[in-house]
């Protein structure tokens, strides 16, 4: 017959508690120097102990990094290559840029807690106020640094609709029919839900004033059955997960996603008013000068604006600020329409308080 | 011996319940287990072996492998001597506060790891006191490599400790006593009757936390900075592919962590075994 817990069997055995507590009951067995447990000890000391020592030792060192927003990826990704062959070409040797993505005010709160960013190209001006006011890591009047309020390239937003466009989509107020489904990130943590919602707010106020834009919007957060933290985050929620009917998205993040689905298809409809999209990229003064950098940090900033990064910067679907640089073939796709921008709403200072803050707006129309 | 009666007789005496409860079991492991786990798998060999060796060999992902597995190497055997130190001094002297620190213990298993980030970042991040003295000091903790390393270690500090405690607390203490009444030292009696008590219950917890240590998403996440080649551990670098649009990549990652959990899912019915084996000896 099998044993069923011989272990605990024996020990119980050995065990004497009660009278002959204090008893002490040895088992041979056990003080004797087992060959075996011998073994086991001594190899698990020779085991742990150099592979502790050996990798105890972790070393970071990186040349550049450039802390940006979700939808960067791509574009970023060539570029760095592109600066990092300009770089050694106009004889500074090798350069290696770092990548970083996010919600951008996710991002921008990281730089803010200490993550090393040498340049931050973020999804709006705010994002790049917040590091300058918080931390200090940049002087408050950085916009106008560069040309173009620092927005090497632009966008816009529009609305991404399933094959077919069944849920007969094309401006605004389609968003609010019943059964529709509205896919669109948090303002709280994303830069592009901040434009989709000033553009949403802006087509309210033209149809009907204030009070209607913030009845406009409270019934269309109630079409939002997911709010992820970024743009990537709510793009793969409409593509790839298959929820909701509208994505309001970047237009650069709504051809990223029709290039990446070629056989699910998607459609981009251009509401009759949306907002120019300004993403803002700066140096991060403090990090530079402490790592020594500026000098490649502002050369990468600037060389977005250079006919290479303007190219790249289309390919990738961001409007270029310097279109004239850019051969017109990448232009082609994009389409004119009236566009508001955040000076309407008197900077991005302005609107932040009014609409994003802590208690402000957003957080008004949220509430149940 | 007295032969163990089956607990429940019920099942016994209704074969197609038995047989029910187990197609029930069998059909959950298939589709919550087996099925995403194949999907991953042909996901990863979608494009070919030779294209999943190459993304496999692709400089962030090695960096990401190499950073787990260093986290994990330094994490797992510093959690162990602090566990098995932790014990001893609790199974051996009479500390006042002992279920206080036990509660402590807890505090990681309880606390959502991505809170446990938050909390690092209040307390290392450059607006904190002393993150902003260590960073004047040239030192980065946050978003570099000893904030990750922080991070994993708090998150898998329990396991050893907790699996322990009940161990050392058991009946070896007399054999323990009577060791040192014929003149043993404490590192003789530490390895001679010690560390064979504990050692099945020690390798269960280490491989317990060489799991969590490699898989840990939440609290890695927070204070990782997200720097690819840099700071992306496996677990964040899988997600960074999967939102780059590269699925096949993103599955060809996985593929390596749940390599590393079978791995050590092995180790432990080895151990299983060996125990069971090295038990009927005795």
């Amino acid at each position: 017959m099998r044993k069923v817990a011989p272990e605990s069997e024996n020990s119980w055995k050995k065990t004497d508690y009660g009278p002959n507590k204090g008893v002490l009951a040895v088992d041979k067995e056990k003080v004797r120097i087992s060959p075996k447990h011998n073994l086991l000890s001594t190899d698990f000391n020779m085991r742990i102990f150099p592979l502790f020592l050996l990798l105890c030792v972790a070393v970071f060192a990186g040349d550049l990094l450039n802390v940006s927003y979700d939808p960067t990826r791509e574009l970023y990704k060539e570029f760095n290559q592109a600066f990092e062959a300009h770089w050694a070409a106009i004889g500074n040797g090798k350069i290696h840029v770092d990548q970083s993505h996010g919600g951008s005010g996710k991002q921008a709160r990281a730089v803010i807690d200490g993550l090393a960013a040498d340049v931050v190209t973020l999804a709006l001006g705010r994002d790049v106020d917040a590091i300058a006011q918080y931390a200090k890591l940049i002087p408050p009047d950085w916009e106008g640094r560069l040309p173009n309020h620092n927005s090497p390239y632009t966008s816009t937003i529009v609305f991404l609709v399933r094959q077919g466009n069944p849920k007969g989509i094309k401006d605004w107020d389609d968003l609010l029919k019943p059964n529709v489904k509205v896919i669109t990130p948090n303002p709280k943590t994303s830069g592009g839900a901040c434009w989709n919602y000033l553009a949403a707010y802006e087509w309210g106020r033209r149809h009907g004033g204030e009070t209607a834009a913030v009845e406009f919007l409270r019934q269309l957060f109630k079409h939002v059955p997911v709010l992820d933290s970024g743009a990537r985050g709510a793009t793969l929620t409409f593509t790839k997960r298959n929820i909701g009917d509208v994505l309001l998205a970047w237009e650069n993040e709504a051809f990223l996603s029709l290039k990446e689905n070629p056989k699910r298809g998607f459609e981009i409809v251009y509401p009759s008013l949306s907002i120019l999209a300004e993403p803002s990229v700066s140096i991060v003064d403090k990090n530079v000068d402490k790592k020594g950098t500026r000098k490649a940090a502002e050369e990468y900033l600037n060389f977005l604006y250079s006919q290479t990064g303007q190219t790249i910067a289309a390919k990738n679907f961001y409007r270029p600020s310097r279109p004239e640089l850019v051969p017109a073939e990448y232009l082609e796709k994009f389409k004119q329409m009236e566009m508001i921008d955040i000076r309407t709403f008197g900077g991005w200072e302005k609107a932040y308080k009014d609409h994003f803050a802590e208690g402000a707006l957003y957080d008004q129309i949220s509430k149940k | 011996m007295k032969k163990v009666r089956p607990f429940s007789p019920n099942t016994a005496d209704a074969p197609w319940l038995k047989s029910c409860l187990i197609a029930f079991a069998v059909l959950v492991v298939l589709v919550i287990v087996v099925l995403p786990f194949a999907s991953v798998i042909v996901q990863a060999f979608s494009e070919g072996p030779s294209i999943y060796l190459t993304l496999l060999r692709s400089s962030d992902m090695q960096v990401a492998v190499l950073l787990s597995l260093k986290l994990a190497a330094i994490a797992v055997p510093l959690n162990a001597i602090f566990g098995i130190l932790l014990v001893w001094g609790m199974t051996h002297t009479q500390l006042p506060c002992r279920r206080f620190i036990m509660a402590l213990l807890d505090l990681p298993f309880s606390v959502s790891p991505v809170v446990v980030g938050l909390l690092f970042i209040m307390l290392l991040g450059k607006n904190a006191p002393l993150g902003g003295w260590l960073e004047e000091h040239g030192v980065q903790v946050i978003f570099a490599f000893p904030g990750l390393l922080l991070a994993t270690i708090f998150v898998t500090l329990p396991f050893v400790a907790r699996e322990l405690l009940p161990l050392m607390e058991g009946q070896y203490r007399q054999e323990e006593e009577a060791a040192r009444l014929l003149g043993a030292g404490w590192w003789r009696i530490f390895l001679k009757i010690t560390l064979p008590e504990i050692k099945w219950g020690l390798l269960f917890s280490i491989i317990l936390s060489l799991a969590r240590a490699l898989g840990e998403y939440g609290a890695v996440a927070v204070v990782s900075g997200n720097i690819r080649g840099k700071t992306n551990t496996l677990p964040l670098h899988i997600e960074a592919l999967f939102n780059d649009y590269e699925l096949t990549a993103a599955n060809a990652a996985a593929t390596l962590l749940a390599l590393l959990g079978v791995i050590t899912l092995t180790v432990r019915i080895v151990a299983e075994l060996k125990k069971k084996r090295d038990s009927n000896e005795h």
